[in-house]
């Protein structure tokens, strides 16, 4: 086996034992998604509210994985030195990245797997469906949540980065239009919440998977300056040790 | 042969010199233990031996090669075992040594391995749930998994028991027999002076002391005994022709080197005054005496030990 393919069952195998992870994960997305689209109490403005919570649900998805659940997970080994003793070895952190980053899309996978078939069952029929414009958009998800979470862990203690993660989770999934309208937030509100890589996935994703967006061309940007900017500020501001 | 050669190696953090200027070598087949308090560079100059810190200035070779520049090649032939962590908390023990065999890429056998370290018992159980010498001696087992040529070990025995202790000293000669440069950083003066050939003694960030135990001792034999508090030293100084100093409430140094007569004296006047000798120690002076007086401090803060 290679060291790449070495590292990444690694991480598989603590994303799987760690059930904290999985909660949030998949526990919490499949949740949402199948509570409020039974019980139709959100101001979701469409018929059928799964036609809505699918595409924020997804969104809500992939940052679980790539903004909390990687940020927590590398915030707790820089914290206990697993990523200083990583680094003498020959794996090196190019591959070290490379194999977190495969960890990160598995578990996208495995959530996407599970979610689709769930909104499917539970009435979604996106039209029109363009799943590679939706799949472009969560690479660039992927690439901004990531951006986000290892700048907070590579700066942060372990507990006090727990902490942020799950705050900063609150707020994108409260204003970030996956299982709240933008239409529902105050102005001042609204305008923050669209520049947000949350909104702005969800939006994109609403209008890949059902021609909803509401302003899917400024959205594609503001999700595309996000995925490029995060990652580079991670870069130049993480700390291994 | 050299495995570790660092010419005047200076570590600057902001405006704190953590390393100044530091030259030391250590070579294959030999346990070099380097020696230092809290915060006299010990870790910062390891941490540049194994590419993770980049230096200030100065030159350092690992194996011929510049850890800063070639940190992957040297990856694969050295063996590093942290002071404290360094793996996942959930992992268990097996997993986790045999993926860093995995890494290494040497052969290693996972299972031997941990045999060797005496966690055999344990190999099911995360890191979490070991002890903190079960823990230390995992950490070694991962550093072994290098098949290492240099073996940079941070406090091995910190924390471990009295048979822990006992694996990880014959695993530890057991690296140098077969060739393997091993650097160990310690606190314990004790475990320095059952293992090293070699000792380089840090303090404020410089190298104060570098040798052989025998030559670090040199010029400081003593003989130090204990007996009945309170002798009267006046008089034992009259009966043997050297002073002795009461260093504790029942023990007593004489710096001399020990030679038969004066022994001889020393004990018949022990006798001769009907006082008991309950433990004799005599020649050099042991680790600790040495470090002490090297990296004693004047009440300013200077080293006021000698150099």
């Amino acid at each position: 086996m290679s060291r790449f393919l070495s590292q990444l069952r690694t991480e598989l195998q603590l994303t799987l034992r760690n059930g904290e992870q999985l909660l949030l994960t998949l526990g919490i997305p499949v949740m949402l998604l199948v509570f409020f689209s039974l019980v139709d109490v959100l101001p979701t403005g469409t018929d059928d509210p799964v036609d809505f919570l699918a595409p924020g649900v997804l969104a809500l998805a992939v940052m679980s994985t790539s903004m909390v659940s990687l940020g927590i997970g590398t915030g707790f080994e820089r914290s206990y030195h697993v990523l200083k003793r990583l680094a003498t070895t020959p794996l090196g952190r190019p591959r070290l990245i490379a194999a977190k980053i495969a960890s990160v899309a598995v578990v996208e996978l495995v959530q996407f797997a599970i979610l689709v078939p769930v909104a499917f069952a539970l009435g979604w029929s996106p039209s029109p469906a363009n799943w590679a414009l939706a799949v472009a958009g969560v690479l660039l998800g992927t690439a901004a949540f990531a951006g986000i979470g290892l700048t907070l862990a590579g700066r942060l203690r372990g507990e006090i980065n727990l902490a942020a993660q799950n705050g900063l989770y609150l707020v994108l999934l409260l204003l970030g239009g996956m299982v709240i309208p933008f239409s529902k937030l105050p102005d001042g509100i609204r305008a923050v919440a669209h520049a947000l890589p949350s909104g702005a996935l969800a939006d994109v994703l609403r209008e890949a998977l059902g021609g909803a967006g509401v302003q899917p061309g400024t959205s594609w940007i503001v999700l595309a300056v996000w995925a490029v900017v995060m990652p580079l500020v991670a870069a130049a501001l993480f700390r291994w040790d | 042969m050299t495995a570790v050669d660092v010419q005047g190696l200076t570590v600057r953090y902001g405006d704190l010199v953590a390393v100044r200027d530091v030259s030391f070598t250590a070579e294959a087949g030999m346990v070099t233990a380097v020696l230092g308090p809290n915060g006299a560079g010990k870790t910062s100059t390891i941490e540049v031996c194994e590419g993770y810190r980049t230096a200030t200035s100065g030159t350092v070779r690992v194996l011929g090669l510049d850890p800063a520049k070639h940190q992957r090649q040297l990856g694969e032939r050295i063996g590093v075992m942290l002071q404290e962590g360094g793996v996942y908390p959930s992992a268990r023990v097996l997993d986790t040594v045999h993926h860093y065999c995995t890494l290494y890429g040497k052969g290693a056998d996972p299972a031997t391995l941990v045999e060797q370290v005496g966690l055999t018992a344990r190999s099911g159980a995360t890191w979490r749930r070991l002890s903190g010498g079960e823990q230390q001696r995992l950490s070694l087992a991962l550093a072994m998994a290098a098949r290492p040529e240099v073996a940079f070990l941070d406090e091995p025995t910190s924390g471990v028991d009295v048979n822990g202790r006992d694996t990880i000293r014959g695993i530890v000669r057991d690296l140098a027999a077969s060739g393997c440069a091993v650097v160990l950083a310690t606190h314990e003066l004790d475990e320095a002076e059952r293992l090293a050939d070699r000792v380089i003694i840090f303090d404020q960030g410089q190298v104060i002391a570098d040798g052989t135990l025998a030559e670090l001792r040199k010029g400081h034999d003593e003989i130090r005994f204990r007996s009945d508090p309170n002798l009267d030293l006046g008089a034992l100084a009259t009966s043997i022709g050297m002073v002795a100093s009461q260093v504790g409430p029942d023990e007593y140094v004489i710096d001399a080197p020990p030679h038969p007569k004066l022994m001889a004296q020393l004990t018949t006047w022990l006798a001769e005054q009907g006082h008991p000798l309950t433990d004799l120690r005599a020649g050099g002076q042991r680790l600790e005496d040495v470090f002490r007086r090297l990296t004693a401090r004047d009440a300013d803060g200077t080293n006021g030990g000698e150099a």
